[in-house]
């Protein structure tokens, strides 16, 4: 069965995820079609990381199903490497490889996974390094470079490996708040740019202006979801009430 | 309650600065030191009995020969170093292999050869090893000191096998998880990204490894491999077994060993400063 673009690009359907006895997901569905921003939020613990790292198989499933691009991430004979070339992932602790500049660092994958021309990952690279805007930081090595300066090279490394799918994990959530905001803005370009993004986030202003559709999730569950005007103005659930009220 | 303002306490002075510390050890000390307790020796005996040669220039006899013997031992202790490191980095991969199996016989082995006395090892070594291998026709003779080097390599197999478990397992996790999310097969990690960072915080626990082993190539002494302890004594007894002479020629093993083992020390604790600055 073909997965064409009019089909889901990340399907999720009744995903239940344990930590031995702790169950962490319990029955979470979503769908993100092609060139959709979805943001999810929702309280600390209420399994919004573990949602995402199973959507690139960091984490196992115990039931319910996955499609990335029709592929069922569900399984046993799952190609995870393959998986992982289509869909890109951003860290709250960026996770820069320390040993390699940034310009290593976004090649890297390109050259050793794709198995791509060198000339060329380096030329599409210092596009990469252009687009953050981190020019002139190419020989920097990542502890010479500022928290929102790193976290735009990890960027530009997930998107060496042009991803159909990004996922971000509270990706701002341990910068200094003046830089922050780069790091939105590159996150903002690239959903302009049509890439499908699935973010974890704090930053709600930032949620209500990019995403397409928001989730709130609590304790495993998905509580309310909807179009970013509808969920901010109009929430109905009591949970997503508070939530809000505690946070704007 | 009565407050002293006069009282100051040793928190509320200026720190001092510690790099012009004149009584840290430098590595000409220790040799001048050593030589010192060489020559002092020497005219308080050479006093005694004029008619035999005096312990200098006995000790001067025999220096050829003590120093091919310790030649000996650093030949002994980089053979071994090369041979368990190399097994050893093998057994530390084992043990954090994915493979149950593999991950529980590293695991039993480096325990093992971790909590065996060295000399216990060396003496199984020695006695276990045939003198001579054959293969078909070929006949590989297996000298002591080829023995003594397998002994020797088997703790620091397992010692290295612990530095390269520990270092792998010191790396956040979120390393794996990036470079996994990049597609990366587990080898690619390991070997790309897992590795090249541990090597900087390995280094310093095995040049300690090897200093500690390069003092344990004595104990090849026991089992009869002619290093320089072996010579030593054999050069002792050649002279009839005088006793003024005992002092003299240990302080000159003691000597060598110092000024071997010494700088590696001093450098393995400036790389330890290094790498804490840059982590
Ligand atoms: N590897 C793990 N082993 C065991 N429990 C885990 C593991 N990872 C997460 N958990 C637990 O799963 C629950 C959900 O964690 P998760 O990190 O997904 O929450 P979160 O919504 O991302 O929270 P935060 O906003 O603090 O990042 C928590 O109770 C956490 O303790
Ligand atoms: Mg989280």
């Amino acid at each position: 069965m073909a997965w064409s673009e009019d089909q889901p690009m990340v399907s999720i359907k009744d995903l239940h995820k344990s930590f031995g006895a702790l169950e962490v997901l319990k029955g979470i569905s979503m769908d993100v079609m092609k060139g959709e921003v979805v943001c999810i939020i929702g309280p600390s613990g209420s399994g919004k990381s573990t949602l995402i790292r199973c959507v690139n198989a960091l984490n196992d499933i115990q039931q319910g199903s996955i499609l990335v691009e029709g592929q069922e991430v569900n399984d046993h004979n799952l190609d995870k490497l393959e998986l992982r070339k289509k869909v890109g992932m951003v860290f709250q602790q960026y996770n820069l490889f320390p040993h390699k500049t940034a310009l290593e660092n976004i090649m890297m994958a390109p050259l050793l996974v794709l198995k791509q021309d060198k000339a060329e990952v380096e030329k599409l690279a210092r596009q990469l390094i252009k687009k953050v805007r981190l020019e002139g930081k190419e020989e920097s090595y990542p502890g010479e470079l500022s928290g929102g300066q790193q976290q735009r090279v990890a960027i530009a490394r997930s998107l060496a490996m042009n991803p159909d799918v990004m996922l971000f994990d509270e990706v701002t959530a341990a910068l200094d708040p003046e830089t922050v905001n780069e790091v939105l803005l590159a996150i903002k370009e690239l959903a302009q740019d049509g890439m499908t993004c699935m973010l974890v986030t704090h930053e709600m202003a930032f949620a209500r202006e990019i995403a397409d559709h928001i989730y709130f999730t609590d304790r495993g569950v998905i509580v309310e979801h909807g179009p970013p005007d509808t969920f901010f103005d109009d929430a109905k659930d009591p949970r997503t009430v508070e939530f809000l009220g505690q946070i704007l | 309650m009565k407050q002293k303002n006069n009282n100051v306490l040793p928190v509320m002075m200026a720190p001092r600065n510690r790099q012009t510390d004149p009584f840290r050890l430098k590595a000409w000390h220790g040799v001048v030191l050593a030589s010192i307790v060489v020559l002092a020796s020497i005219p308080a005996f050479a006093a005694e009995e004029p008619t035999r040669a005096s312990m200098f220039e006995v000790l001067v006899r025999w220096m050829p020969l003590l120093l091919q013997g310790f030649v000996f031992n650093v030949v002994i202790s980089i053979s071994a170093m090369a041979v368990g490191t190399i097994t050893g980095a093998a057994l530390g991969l084992g043990q954090i292999s994915l493979n149950g199996w593999v991950r529980k016989f590293a695991w039993i082995t480096t325990q093992f050869f971790r909590n065996a006395p060295w000399l216990v090892l060396l003496f199984f070594a020695m006695f276990l090893l045939p003198f001579e291998i054959k293969i078909g026709s070929l006949i590989i003779p297996l000298p002591d000191w080829l023995k003594a080097i397998f002994g020797l390599s088997l703790p620091v197999m397992a010692n290295v096998s612990e530095i390269v478990r520990g270092g792998v397992i010191s790396l956040p996790s979120g390393q794996w998880e990036a470079a996994e999310s990049l597609a990366f097969s587990r080898t690619q990690v390991l070997w790309r990204i897992i590795l090249p960072q541990c090597v900087k915080r390995m280094l310093p626990p095995w040049m300690n490894l090897y200093s500690i082993l390069t003092m344990a190539t004595v104990l090849a002494s026991i089992v009869g491999v002619s290093e320089m302890m072996t010579l030593t004594g054999q050069a002792l007894a050649a002279e009839g077994g005088r006793t003024d002479l005992l002092i003299p020629f240990y302080s000159f093993v003691l000597l060598m060993f110092f000024i071997y083992c010494y700088p590696i020390a001093r450098w393995t604790i400036r790389l330890e400063k290094k790498f804490a600055v840059i982590n």
